[in-house]
Parts: structure tokens; C-alpha cells; sequence
């Protein structure tokens, strides 16, 4: 097993990037638009899903995926209307 | 050195990828039946599609070095038609007996819905009336836990059906475990936006162990890359695997699982 200090050694410029990356998408979120206009449904899921990462616990990728998932259980009635998928779920928005 | 890429699309790639994958040590492939961007308007543009996968595609390969094996369906997101996926999979049998076909795939859900329910349904019967091995496309992002959840209660439904003769493909953190726990293969797919990257691969080998467990590229005609599979060996080498464990999950276990078929060949 790699140390702690040997894993930072590896991945932490990649992973200092991709924090940076994150705050500044949530601040050109923020710029666009109009300022009383909330932002999209799968912005406020990411937000939301961040929590994770602050919260001490483990298991932090398994429950960023949980939080980006569709939690209804029924087969759905027809996919006519998109083959596609958004990322995040439209039930559960806030 | 030498690694087999068990899902990829080479319909949709070119001879410098194929030429790129030998170089990389790849020496062979097995292709998933799929959706081509595009809906097709009838069942012979599938059989046209099914002739690509036994015929073109194997020759192509072979001028590289590279084995090339195939699984026929039709793929969940072409699955709302429950009128042109009986006619797709009254086709299918005539091409079974080819030499390359290894079993029914990509099938599984995309969207969740009734209807590719059903067609799934009614392919696992297809594979369970024939003794076939089975590769499940699990849905894409938000549908993907759901999705996971409702294909293995359907495959639990039908009792002829050996999970050790299954693989569940696309697994990520939120769903790799149901998949192993019910007994079945579960693969990774390496891409640069969605699904598994190299490391996070490195990450679930690391916790999950290495039992029934492989990686692949998905290489398609969307944002995908035919050198995952070697990228995530070089990550497993930087993080200090041994070699044993780098040829185990990208050479042993595909070929572990695919060896169920007799017709599964990965020698050149
Ligand atoms: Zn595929």
C-alpha cells in the first residue's frame, strides 16, 4: 500500500486543478444570466453533491454517484420522449 | 504486455486506432452489438449492421494482429419499438452460428423504461434457450443505479441463467458491488467524461479485489479512447502493481470469462 504523503505526491497538483476548476465554473455560473435567475437543476445537484467531500466520512466517490442518481424505483412509462441522460436528477431538485 | 480490449466498437474506428492497439500490445477484441448514432428504419439495417460484425470487422482486425469477436442484439436505445425489436431478434439466430459471435450484447436498459424492459426480457431468453454468454450495457449517468437495480432483479427472474456466464459492464462505485455480490462479472469502462477513469478503475480494483472483475475502453464514434485499457495498466504500474496484477485484469480475466465461449481465441 502507498503512504499517504506518496498519493499526494502523485495526484495533488491534478486534483488541486480540478478544485480550482470546479470554484471557477460555480463563478461563471453566478455571472451569467440574470442574478435573480436560479441556476440549473444539475448545478444545484453538484453543489448539493459537494458536501461529501467536507463531510469526514468515506466512501465519498459511491455517494457523489448516489446523490447524481434518478431514486425513483418503477420502470418508466416510455423513453420516447430522450435517449439521452442529464447527469444529475430533475425529481429532488431544490 | 499483451492486454484484450473486451468492449469496443471497431465499426467506428480507424486503421491507425487498430494499428495503435496492436503497437500498445492489444491482441484481442470483442465487439457489443450497438447503437450507431442514429436510429435505424428497419430490421435489415440491423442485419446489414450484424454482417459488419461478423464479416468486415473480423478481417479487418486480422490484418493487425488482432482477434476480433462479436456479440449480437439490438441495443437498449433502439428498444422503444416493441414491433421492430421482435422482428431484430427473429433475426439474430441465423447469424449465431458464425465463428466470431460469442453470445447476446450489449443488451440492457437505457432509459428505464417498460418497453426496453420487456426487450430485454426477451433476449435473455434468447441467450438462456441457447446456452449463451450475456454482456449488459448498463444505462448512462442518473439511470445508471436504477437501471443496474431492475437488470439484475430481470436476469434473477429467469432461473436458467448462470450469473458466473454474465457480464454486467459499466459499473462504477455506486453499483460494482450489487453486481459482484449477486455473482456475476462486472467491467469498467474507461472514459475521458463519464463512466470510469484510469485512476478511479485503479481505485475499485484496489477495494473490490481482482475476482470477475475486468476494464475497457467502450471505444465508440462518441468521446472515447481505444488506449484505455493500456492507460489504466500504466496507471496500476505508476501506483507500484506488480505485473502479475496489471496482466490479470486486463489479459487473465477477460480471458477467464470470454473462455466460457468455445470460440473465444486471443491467440494472434
Ligand atoms: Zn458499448
Amino acid at each position: 500500500m502507498s503512504s499517504k504523503q506518496r498519493i499526494a505526491d502523485l495526484y495533488f497538483l491534478e486534483h488541486r486543478a480540478k478544485l480550482i476548476d470546479l470554484a471557477a465554473f460555480l463563478d461563471r455560473v453566478d455571472r451569467a444570466g440574470e442574478p435573480a435567475e436560479p441556476p440549473d437543476f444539475r448545478v444545484r445537484a453538484l453543489v448539493r453533491a459537494a458536501a461529501v467531500l467536507t463531510d469526514g466520512a468515506g466512501s465519498r466517490a459511491r455517494r457523489v454517484l448516489e446523490m447524481l442518481s434518478d431514486p425513483s424505483t418503477e420502470p418508466a412509462r416510455s423513453a420516447a420522449a430522450t435517449k439521452g441522460a442529464s447527469g444529475a436528477p430533475r425529481q429532488g431538485a431544490l | 504486455m499483451r492486454y484484450i480490449d473486451p468492449h469496443i466498437h471497431m465499426v467506428s474506428r480507424t486503421t491507425d486506432d487498430y494499428a495503435a492497439m496492436a503497437r500498445c500490445g492489444c491482441v484481442a477484441v470483442t465487439e457489443p452489438a450497438f447503437w450507431a448514432g442514429f436510429d435505424r428504419s428497419s430490421a435489415a439495417g440491423f442485419a446489414d449492421y450484424f454482417g459488419q460484425l461478423t464479416e468486415t470487422e473480423p478481417a479487418r482486425a486480422a490484418q493487425h494482429g488482432i482477434r476480433h469477436h462479436c456479440w449480437l442484439c439490438i441495443n437498449p436505445k433502439e428498444a422503444e419499438d416493441p414491433g421492430l425489436a421482435r422482428e431484430v431478434i427473429a433475426e439474430i439466430p441465423r447469424f449465431l452460428d458464425r465463428p466470431n459471435v460469442l453470445g447476446i450484447g450489449e443488451i440492457g436498459l437505457n432509459k428505464n423504461s417498460r418497453n426496453e424492459l420487456a426487450v430485454f426480457e426477451a433476449q435473455l431468453d434468447l441467450a438462456a434457450s441457447r446456452g449463451l454468454l450475456v454482456l449488459v450495457h448498463t444505462p448512462h449517468l442518473e439511470d445508471k443505479l436504477k437501471g443496474t437495480r431492475m437488470i439484475i432483479d430481470a436476469i434473477a427472474r429467469d432461473s436458467r441463467i448462470d450469473p458466473g456466464r454474465v457480464l454486467i459492464d459499466h459499473v462504477e462505485e455506486h453499483t460494482v458491488a450489487q453486481v459482484l455480490d449477486a455473482g456475476f462479472w462486472a467491467g469498467m469502462t474507461l472514459y475521458p467524461d463519464t463512466k470510469c477513469t484510469p485512476q478511479r478503475a485503479a481505485d475499485i480494483f484496489e477495494t473490490f479485489g481482482l475476482e470477475r472483475l475486468w476494464i475497457n475502453s467502450a471505444g465508440d464514434w462518441g468521446h472515447s479512447d481505444p488506449l484505455a485499457v493500456p492507460k489504466c495498466r500504466q496507471e496500476m504500474a505508476r501506483r507500484g502493481h506488480t505485473a502479475q496484477t496489471i496482466e490479470r485484469v486486463s489479459y487473465a480475466n477477460p480471458l477467464e470469462f470470454l473462455s466460457q465461449s468455445p470460440r473465444f481465441r486471443a491467440d494472434a
